[in-house]
C-alpha cells in the first residue's frame, strides 16, 4: 500500500511524535506514505477568514503537486493523500469538494496556479485521513496481528475532536456525532476504552491565541470528562488537540483551581507501543503531561483480569425496562 | 437554492454576503430553529447567536453584524453545519463575515479585537515562508498586538522549546517563489474582479 | 423562433399526409385563466391553428371546461359539421372525460376528440413566453395530426366483483372495512400482524380530547371480527395480484400460527406458561416483553396467539412443548403449515401505515446510549395502563420517578438529513405527553422544546392553550444535543439538554432526568416493493401517489387500487379515518354501477401476420394474450387487456395493433409535434 503524505506544519515540529510514530507504526505494517514534495501550509482556519481566492489557491498547490506526483505513480489513476491532521484533512477535501462544485472557483484557482505552472482537476485525488486508512485500509484484523504487547489494563479515552468526522464532504467514514472506528482500533491494541460522551467535542482551535478564557473552558469540559470516565490518558488523531489538551493543561488548572494530569497522545503512538517499539521510537516524552507513569502499567504485568473480562450485565431489579438494542457495533 | 429572482428579493446585504461566500450557503433556507445557537461550544461568549446573525444578515444590518464577535467566536468545529435542518453553510458564513469585516474596517471594533490580529499574522508568515512557524508566529502577533499578554505565552513557549516541538528559524518551502508568484495571481485576479 | 422559422419547413408540412384526410377539426384554445394565457399567447396558437390542414375552425377561450366553452365546441360540431374535436388545455387527467361528454351530446364519437396539454406541459413549466407558445403550436398540431386519423370506438362494459380486500388492519382500514361491510359489501381485511388495531391500539389517550384509545378502538375491532360480511386475514401477507379494476385476483398466504383456531379459546394459559420471555421489538417497541407464544394485548383480535418460531424452545431444539401440555383443549398445533387463499376481489384499498423513524438516526440525542432518552412511541406504551410499567412513568430503572421531563419535537421530521416534510402528528402528541406527564406526576417540570407548534386541527389550539396553563415550558429551538457529560456540580447525574432558546437568543442548558423524543413517521421499509405488488406508484419519501392530492386523495393512478390512511404521507387519527370512510364510500359507488365503463383502449392481434413466437405472451403483465396452439398464433383477450401496450411495442411482426393508439396516429402525432424541426444539418452547409 502507497500512500501520498502530506504531513502538514505542525508534524513538523510542534507535533513531531504523531510523525515519528506515525512513520514507525508504518513501517510494521508495510504502508509507504511518501510525502508530497514541497508542499505548503494548508492555511489552517486563518487564511480562509483573511482571503478567499488565496486560501484556496494556497491548498490547491498542494492538491496540484500531490496529484501529479501521486497520480498513476501506483498504476492507479487517482492517487490516494493521506493527511494525519485534521484541519489539514478538512482543507484539502473541502477545497478540492467546493472546486468540484464551483468551475468559477475552479477557472480562478487554476488561473492563480498557472503563474506557478500548475494546474488542479477537482476530484482526481482521494484526500484522506489517517485514521481512516488506518482502520478501513489496513484494517482492525492486521493491526491486531501485529500486536505484540497488548496495552492491557490501559484506560483510554479516544477523542476524535471535530473535523475527521464533520462535515464529511467526501470520505465520512464515521458517525459525525458519535463515532467509534478509534474506540474499535484501541481495543484492538487491547486497551480499555472508557465512554466519553465528549470525543467529537472541540478542542477550541486557535482560540486559544484569540480569547483564552473561552478556550481552556473548552479543554477544561473535555478533561472533566475523561476524568469522569477516569481515563488513564486521552488519545488523540489531531496535533491541535493534542497540543491544547497538553500544553494547556497547567493552565487549566491554575484557572479552575483543578487537577488534571490527564496525558495526551497521538492514536499512533500507542498502536507502536502495542506493535512492541520502545517509547522513544514513537516520540514519548515530549508532552507536557508526562505519559511514563501511566504507561508503566503496561510494562507490568497485566492485573488481574478484573477488566479484560467480560463484563457480566449487573443484575437487574425486576422492575426495570429494556434498553433499546443497537446495532452492532463490529 | 438561491435562484437570482429569489435573491433579488433579499436585502442588499444578504446578496453581499452570498456573492462572497466560495459556494451557495444556502443562507435563505434558514428556518431560525436555533440548532447552530444550541450546538455551539463558545455560543454562550457570542454577543449574537448565529442563529439570530443570519436573521440580522436578512433584515439587512450590515453593521452590526460585522461588528458583531460571532464569526471571530467561530472554532470551526462544524457541529451547526452538521446538524443544520436546512444544510446550510453555517461555518463558511462565519468566514465570509470574518473577511467582510476585515475587508469594511469593522474588525478591530469587536468584542474579539485580537482575532483579525491573529489571523493577519499567520497569513502574512504563511505567505513568506510557505508554511507556518510557530515562534515567529507567536512573537510576532504578541508583540505587535497584545504586548502586555506576551508574558503569559512566555511559559508555554519555553516548555515547547525545551520538548523540541517550535523551531527557532523558519523553514521556508524550496519554491516559495512559485507559491508567492500563484497569490499574487490570486490577488491580481481579485482586484480585476472588484472593478467590474 | 417562430419568426424565422423558414418557409420550407411549413410547406414541408403541406407536402405530409393529411392533407388528403378531409376530415373537418375544431381546435379550442383555452386561457385557463391566467394559468395559460400569461405564457402562452393563446390567440396566436389559435390563429395559427386555423391555418392548419383539415382544420375548419380555431378558436381561444376564457375557460373551455365551463359551460359556455362546452357549448361552443357542441355549436360547431352541430353547426359546422365537425368531426374531430382538439382542446388545447389542461391535463386530460383533469377534463378530457368532460370535453368527451361534450362531443357526445353534440353526436360525435368521443373517441374522435384529442386533447393537448399547454398548461402542465407548457404554460407551467417555463416562464419563457416565446418558448412556451412554439410548444403549444407544436402539441397543438401533433393533436390535430393525430385526430384526423382517429376512429370511432365503442367502450366495453365490464362486471365489478362487489368483493373488496381491504390491506392493512389499522384504524384507517378497520374504518374502509366496516363501512363496506355495513353497506352490504363483502370485505376480506387481511393483516400482517397477528392482531388488527394497528399503531392505535399501543396509544393510551387521544389527543385533544384525551378519549381512551382502546375504548374507542376495540369496539371496531369486535365489530370487524364479528361482521359477517368481513373475512379476517390476521398473521397473513398478499403475495400476487393479477387482473384489473372489478375482477383482482388475490392470492394470500395465511402464515402458520401453531394454534388450531377451531379449537383455541383464547385462554392465555399457553401465554402464561411459556418459559421463554424475549424483548418485544414490535407492540412494546423493546420498551417490554412477550413470551414465545404471545397474544400482542389483552384485548387483541382475533383472541388467538401465535408462536415466534425463532424464540420457541421446541422449534428451536425440539424440546419444551410446555404450550401443548397446559391447552385445555389440545390447540397448539405444531405441525401447522402455511397455507395458501386465492381471493376474487373488485377492488382493493391499501391501508398499510407508516413506521416510526429510528430515533437512533439523529445520534446527538443520545438514543440508545442514555438510558433515559425514550422515543415517544416508548412513552406510549408506559402510559399505557396495559403497558410494560402499567401506565408508571418512571426512568428505564422501572422505579425513579423523573422530576423533570423534556419532550423534544421534529425528530427526523422537517430535516433535510432525514425528512424534510413536517409528521404532522407529533406536535399535538408531545403535548398530549406534557398533559400526561402533569396528570400522573403533579410535582413533575416538563419542558416542550420545538420550532413551531403546528396545531391545525378542530380543539387543537385550544387542547395547546390548557396545556400552556397547565404550566408546561415551552422553549422555542431545536435541541442541539442530549448529553450525560455535566459541565459543573449542577449537571452531574442528569441529561443536559443544550438548546438556543431562539426567544431570548442565549444557548442554555437545561438539566431533565427523562428525554422523550417525538419520532416522525416514515414510508414503511418495504412500501416500494408493496406498491409494485399492486402497480402503483411511490413518491420520493416512499408514501404511495394519489390521483390527485387535494381533489382525489384516496384513488391512485390504477383503477380499482385505493389508498386510505398514513400509507399515503403522515396523518393522524381522525385522518386515517376519514380516508377510510372516503375510500370506502368511492369503493361502494362503484360496486353500486355493477358494470363498469372501460375504455376500448385495447390491442388486438392481426392473426395472418402473428409469427407465433410468443414473445408477447409472458409480456402482458395482465395475462391477457394466449397462444392458440392449433393455429400457433396469439390472441388478445380483450377483457383482461388494460391497453398499455407493451405488446404492441414488443411484436417483431408489427401485428399487435392498440386501438385509439395505432402505429398511424402516433406517428402522425410524432411528426406534427415535430413540424418545425430543423432540415438536417448538411443542407445549411450547402455551398450557395
Amino acid at each position: 500500500m502507497r500512500y501520498g503524505y502530506y504531513p502538514g506544519c505542525s508534524l513538523e515540529r510542534n507535533a513531531g511524535a504523531y510523525h515519528t510514530s506515525l512513520m514507525a507504526v508504518a513501517a510494521q505494517l508495510g504502508v509507504e506514505f511518501a510525502e508530497v514534495d514541497d508542499w505548503n501550509c494548508c492555511g489552517a482556519t486563518e487564511f480562509i477568514a483573511v482571503n478567499r481566492l488565496r486560501a484556496y489557491a494556497l491548498v490547491s498547490r498542494n492538491l496540484a503537486l500531490a496529484a501529479r506526483q501521486t497520480n498513476g505513480s501506483n498504476g492507479a489513476a487517482r492517487g490516494q493523500l493521506v493527511a494525519p491532521c485534521s484541519a489539514c484533512f478538512l482543507n484539502l477535501s473541502k477545497v478540492d469538494h467546493y472546486l468540484s462544485e464551483s468551475p468559477a472557483l475552479t477557472n480562478d484557482v487554476n488561473n492563480a496556479l498557472a503563474a506557478g505552472g500548475l494546474s488542479y482537476e477537482p476530484g482526481s485525488l482521494r484526500v484522506r485521513h489517517l485514521l481512516d486508512v488506518m482502520v478501513n485500509d489496513v484494517g482492525y484484523e492486521r493491526v491486531a496481528a501485529t500486536v505484540r504487547r497488548p496495552l492491557r489494563g490501559l484506560r483510554v479515552a479516544p477523542y476524535y475532536g471535530c473535523l475527521v468526522v464533520r462535515p464529511g464532504f467526501r470520505e465520512r467514514f464515521d458517525d459525525p456525532e458519535y463515532p467509534t472506528s478509534l474506540d474499535r482500533l484501541m481495543r484492538t491494541l487491547g486497551a480499555t476504552v472508557v465512554d466519553f460522551p465528549l470525543k467529537a467535542h472541540c478542542c477550541g482551535g486557535h482560540m486559544t491565541q484569540i480569547s483564552r478564557d473561552v478556550a481552556l473552558e473548552l479543554i477544561r469540559r473535555l478533561l472533566k470528562n475523561a476524568a469522569d470516565y477516569q481515563a488513564d490518558m486521552i488519545v488523540t488523531l489531531c496535533p491541535m488537540c493534542q497540543l491544547n489538551l497538553d500544553a494547556f493543561q497547567e493552565s487549566v488548572n491554575s484557572m479552575f483551581g483543578t487537577e488534571y494530569r490527564i496525558p495526551i497522545l497521538f492514536f499512533t503512538q500507542l498502536m507502536g507501543l502495542a506493535f512492541g517499539l520502545p517509547p522513544a521510537a514513537v516520540g514519548i516524552g515530549k508532552e507536557f503531561i508526562d505519559a511514563r507513569p501511566a504507561l508503566a502499567r503496561i510494562g507490568a504485568a497485566p492485573p488481574a483480569e478484573a477488566e479484560a473480562a467480560p463484563k457480566r450485565k449487573p443484575r437487574r431489579n425486576d422492575q426495570s425496562l429494556p434498553l433499546p438494542q443497537m446495532p452492532e457495533e463490529e | 437554492m438561491a435562484t437570482s429572482a429569489s435573491l433579488s428579493r433579499t436585502s442588499d446585504f444578504f446578496r453581499e454576503v452570498v456573492a462572497e461566500a466560495p459556494v451557495d450557503p444556502r443562507l435563505e433556507a434558514c428556518l431560525q430553529c436555533g440548532t447552530c445557537g444550541g450546538s455551539c461550544p463558545s455560543g454562550p461568549d457570542m454577543d449574537h447567536t448565529p442563529r439570530a446573525l443570519f436573521a440580522m444578515i436578512a433584515a439587512g444590518m450590515r453593521d452590526a453584524v460585522l461588528r458583531s464577535n460571532t464569526p471571530w467566536y467561530c472554532v470551526s468545529c462544524y457541529y451547526c453545519m452538521e446538524r443544520c435542518p436546512q444544510e446550510i453553510r453555517i461555518t463558511d458564513v462565519m468566514y465570509t463575515l470574518k473577511r467582510m469585516a476585515i475587508k469594511a474596517g469593522y474588525s478591530a471594533q469587536t468584542s474579539a479585537p485580537r482575532a483579525p490580529g491573529f489571523a493577519q499574522t499567520f497569513v502574512d508568515h504563511v505567505e513568506n515562508y510557505g508554511r507556518s512557524f510557530e515562534l515567529g508566529l507567536i512573537t510576532r502577533y504578541y508583540l505587535s498586538h497584545r504586548p502586555l499578554d506576551a508574558l503569559k505565552m512566555a511559559p508555554l513557549g519555553m516548555g515547547l522549546l525545551k520538548r523540541k516541538r517550535l523551531d527557532l528559524s523558519p523553514r521556508p518551502i524550496r519554491q516559495i517563489d512559485q507559491l508567492k508568484a500563484i497569490l499574487d495571481r490570486a490577488r491580481e485576479i481579485d482586484a480585476a474582479a472588484q472593478l467590474t | 423562433m417562430n419568426a424565422e422559422t423558414p418557409d420550407r419547413a411549413r410547406h414541408a408540412h403541406h407536402a405530409t399526409p393529411g392533407a388528403e384526410h378531409g376530415e373537418r377539426v375544431g381546435v379550442y384554445v383555452c386561457h385557463c385563466g391566467h394559468n395559460i394565457a400569461n405564457t402562452v399567447a393563446v390567440e396566436e396558437v389559435a390563429e395559427w391553428a386555423g391555418q392548419q390542414p383539415n382544420v375548419i375552425v380555431a378558436r381561444d377561450y376564457k375557460f373551455m371546461c365551463s359551460s359556455l366553452g362546452q357549448e361552443l365546441i357542441e355549436q360547431d360540431i352541430q353547426q359546422l359539421g365537425l368531426n374531430r374535436v382538439v382542446v388545447a388545455a389542461c391535463s386530460p387527467h383533469m377534463h378530457e372525460k368532460t370535453f368527451r361528454t361534450a362531443c357526445q351530446r353534440a353526436g360525435l364519437n368521443p373517441y374522435l376528440f384529442e386533447m393537448a396539454n399547454i398548461r402542465e406541459m407548457g404554460s407551467w413549466a417555463t416562464d419563457d413566453r416565446e418558448a412556451a407558445t412554439q410548444k403549444a403550436k407544436a402539441q397543438v398540431k401533433g393533436a390535430v395530426d393525430r385526430a384526423v386519423r382517429q376512429q370511432p370506438l365503442e367502450p366495453l362494459y365490464v362486471d365489478i366483483n362487489p368483493n373488496t380486500l381491504v390491506v392493512g388492519g389499522g384504524i384507517a382500514g378497520l374504518t374502509a372495512a366496516l363501512e363496506l361491510a355495513n353497506a352490504g359489501y363483502h370485505v376480506y381485511l387481511v393483516e400482517r400482524d397477528s392482531s388488527i388495531g394497528g399503531h392505535m391500539a399501543k396509544l393510551d389517550k387521544t389527543f385533544p380530547t384525551l378519549d381512551c384509545a382502546a375504548c374507542i378502538l376495540t369496539p371496531k375491532m369486535v365489530d370487524v371480527a364479528n361482521h359477517p360480511n368481513i373475512t379476517l386475514l390476521t398473521w397473513s401477507e398478499v403475495l400476487s395480484v393479477h387482473g384489473y379494476v372489478g375482477n383482482f385476483t388475490v392470492r394470500v398466504r395465511k402464515k402458520a400460527r401453531f394454534i388450531n383456531e377451531e379449537l383455541c379459546t383464547g385462554c392465555g394459559t399457553c401465554v402464561e406458561k411459556c418459559p421463554v420471555r424475549i424483548i418485544d421489538q414490535n407492540f412494546e417497541v423493546g420498551l417490554g416483553y412477550r413470551k414465545a407464544v404471545y397474544r400482542n394485548f389483552p384485548q387483541a383480535v382475533p383472541k388467538y396467539p401465535v408462536i415466534d418460531t425463532e424464540h420457541c424452545t421446541f422449534f428451536q431444539r425440539g424440546k419444551c412443548r410446555a404450550c401443548e401440555i397446559v391447552c385445555p383443549t389440545d390447540a397448539i398445533d405444531f405441525n401447522q403449515k402455511d397455507t395458501f387463499v386465492d381471493l376474487e376481489v373488485g377492488n382493493i384499498i391499501l391501508a398499510t401505515g407508516y413506521e416510526q423513524f429510528d430515533a437512533r438516526r439523529v445520534s446527538q440525542y443520545g438514543y440508545g446510549r442514555l438510558a433515559n432518552v425514550f422515543t415517544s412511541m416508548e412513552f406510549e406504551r408506559m402510559v399505557n395502563a396495559a403497558g410494560p410499567t402499567a401506565g408508571r412513568v418512571v426512568l428505564r430503572d422501572g422505579v425513579t420517578v423523573p422530576r423533570r421531563v423534556g419532550i423534544i419535537h421534529c425528530v427526523g421530521s422537517r430535516d433535510k438529513n432525514h425528512h424534510e416534510y413536517c409528521s404532522r402528528a407529533c406536535c399535538m402528541a408531545a403535548l398530549k405527553f406534557a398533559h400526561l406527564v402533569h396528570e400522573r406526576v403533579p410535582e413533575a417540570e416538563v419542558f416542550n422544546f420545538y420550532i413551531d407548534i403546528r396545531a391545525s386541527g378542530k380543539h387543537y389550539e385550544e387542547f395547546y392553550h390548557r396545556v400552556l396553563a397547565e404550566g408546561t415550558h415551552f422553549i422555542r429551538g431545536r435541541v442541539a444535543e442530549v448529553t450525560d457529560a455535566a459541565r459543573g456540580p449542577g449537571e452531574e447525574g442528569q441529561l443536559i439538554i443544550q438548546v438556543e432558546d431562539t426567544l431570548i437568543g442565549k444557548q442554555r442548558r437545561i438539566p431533565v432526568d427523562m428525554v422523550i423524543l417525538m419520532a416522525g413517521m416514515e414510508s414503511r421499509k418495504d412500501a416500494r416493493q408493496v406498491a409494485a405488488l399492486f402497480g402503483l406508484g411511490c413518491d420520493y419519501d416512499g408514501w404511495f401517489t394519489e390521483r390527485h392530492a387535494k381533489l382525489d386523495p384516496v384513488v391512485t393512478m390504477t383503477e380499482g387500487i385505493l389508498v386510505a390512511g398514513a400509507c399515503q404521507g403522515p396523518k393522524a387519527i381522525p385522518e386515517s379515518v376519514a380516508q377510510g370512510s372516503a375510500a370506502a364510500a368511492r369503493v361502494a359507488g362503484m360496486i353500486g354501477q355493477r358494470v363498469m365503463k372501460m375504455e376500448p383502449v385495447r390491442a388486438s392481434i392481426d392473426a395472418s401476420s402473428c409469427s407465433g413466437c410468443r414473445i408477447c405472451n409472458n409480456l402482458c403483465p395482465y395475462h391477457a394474450i394466449t397462444f392458440h396452439e392449433d393455429r400457433k398464433v396469439s390472441e388478445v383477450i380483450t377483457a383482461l387487456c388494460q391497453g398499455c401496450g407493451a405488446c404492441v411495442a414488443a411484436c417483431p411482426s408489427a401485428a399487435i395493433s392498440g386501438a385509439h393508439f395505432t402505429r398511424d396516429q402516433v406517428l402522425a402525432q410524432i411528426e406534427g409535434i415535430l413540424w418545425d424541426a430543423r432540415q438536417p444539418e448538411v443542407l445549411w452547409l450547402e455551398p450557395q
